[in-house]
């Protein structure tokens, strides 16, 4: 019988080597996988590479990783909000490397690492700082820019459900890179709130489905707070 | 000079937003254009995160941060709204599928270059969606303030803030006027408040054509 379920989110974490690309997924605190960021921290793999759209927003999650000392890389899109002091402080002391990346070239790199895909050619960013050095081509009178997959050893990602082949539907907002970070890593580590039944997720509705994902783990349902804005007075 | 307000700048906007129009506002003042889109006109707007569909924001303790903008900032669905993947997201932004987009911006040149996303310097960069909007949309419009706090113009012979994109901007709309970017250079639409062109062009330093 397969079952990608494990007992624990230190289990689900076993193996991640120091050095590791791993993808986070998440949209400031949207579909955060804080539970299993805990859980690297804790396993205690460092010099990482780290994907995600921010570079983490208060003191916990993404940042409580930053402010332990283990990460060498972050590849974001945008990593400066008013409650990313942690990424601040390390960025501005040389003590951590930032690859700027245009989101939708950052979701696209994703997806195409996960698809097979040796590099494409976009047109965001042409002539702009973020495209220096690149190879540029004109096609049918427009002007793009080559980019490249962006592979993972690993992708921490936080779905609603799951069951245990792997089959992961979302929540809301909190899909965001879910799905495409799953397909891009090597190993991909969902956590969800609720584990179903095999056959118990509507086959039409499965977002992502099992083939890109090895190991689901559930944890406690918290409700997902505020982060990355400056909440009115 | 009689300024309008950022209200009344979102409002003149929103006028410019026909029905059945696929929409993202941008951070900032942009998102002020959606609490002027009249009710009875259908509007689909689209968040970078993964939402078509967006409504306004929830009543105070119904706050759900797994609905969220681009802004990080809570939001609700309106009914037929849909969620979806970051790369399907963008596919809708960088494929041409959604037909305005509107910016806010530091400066826009008189071939419709926008700079938006870095002051440069030692300033911590972060560019978010904006260089895929800026070149993905049928038509990119920006809002601004006409001039910056020290009295430049923010529309510019060449941009000197790090680009966004090169030629994508269609039409600026300002608390002063609202001009087209054209091949023939900027196009003078509309200026408030009896604020003649030739006064106009003088702010401006550049340029505006009948």
């Amino acid at each position: 019988m397969i079952d990608k379920t494990v007992e624990s989110t230190a289990a689900a974490l076993e193996g991640v080597s120091d050095g590791a690309t791993v993808m986070i997924g998440g949209f400031g605190g949207a579909g955060q996988p804080n539970e299993l960021i805990d859980a690297l921290i804790a396993q205690g793999a460092r010099d990482l590479t780290i994907v995600n759209n921010n570079a983490g927003n208060g003191e916990t999650g993404l940042a409580a990783l930053l402010k332990a000392g283990r990460v060498r890389k972050i590849i974001c899109s945008f990593p400066r909000q008013v409650d990313s002091q942690v990424f601040d402080g390390l960025y501005r002391s040389g003590q951590l490397e930032l690859e700027l990346v245009p989101q939708g070239n950052l979701a696209e790199r994703i997806r195409a690492a996960g698809a097979g895909i040796g590099g494409f050619f976009t047109p965001t960013g042409y002539g702009t700082e973020l495209a220096k050095g690149k190879e540029t081509r004109e096609i049918d009178g427009r002007m793009y820019v080559l980019e490249a997959p962006i592979h993972a050893d690993v992708a921490l990602i936080k779905a609603e459900r799951g069951d245990r082949w792997g089959n992961l539907v979302y929540r809301k907002t909190a899909r965001n890179f879910g799905p495409i970070m799953a397909m891009a890593a090597k190993l991909t580590v969902a956590s969800v709130h609720d584990i179903a039944e095999l056959g118990e997720l509507d086959p039409e509705a499965i977002v992502t489905p099992g083939i890109f994902v090895q190991r689901v783990v559930r944890v406690a349902r918290t409700a997902t707070g505020p982060a990355g804005f400056r909440k009115a007075a | 000079m009689q300024r309008l307000t950022r209200d009344q700048m979102a409002a003149r906007v929103a006028r410019d937003i026909p029905e059945g129009s696929y929409v993202n506002l941008g951070i900032g003042l942009p998102t002020l254009v959606g609490n002027h889109l009249p009710a009875d006109r259908e509007i689909f707007l689209h968040s970078e995160n993964g939402l078509l569909g967006m409504g306004p924001a929830p009543t105070a303790g119904a706050e759900d941060y797994d609905l969220i903008n681009a802004g990080k900032q809570p939001v609700t669905l309106r009914p037929g709204g849909a969620y979806f993947h970051h790369a399907d997201s963008f596919a809708m932004m960088r494929g041409g599928h959604l037909d305005i987009c509107v910016l806010g911006a530091f400066q826009v040149s008189v071939g419709g270059d926008l700079a938006n996303w870095h002051t440069g310097g030692d300033a911590i960069p972060a560019v978010g969606g904006a260089m895929d909007l800026a070149i993905g949309a049928k038509r990119t419009f920006v809002m601004m303030e006409h001039l910056t706090k020290s009295g430049e113009s923010k529309i510019v012979e060449r941009c000197t803030y790090p680009l966004t994109g090169i030629g994508c901007v269609s039409r600026i709309y300002t608390d002063l006027a609202v001009i087209d970017v054209t091949a023939r250079g900027l196009i003078l639409v509309e200026a408030f408040n009896g604020l003649d062109r030739a006064e106009l062009e003088r702010l401006t330093g550049v340029p505006l054509h009948a």
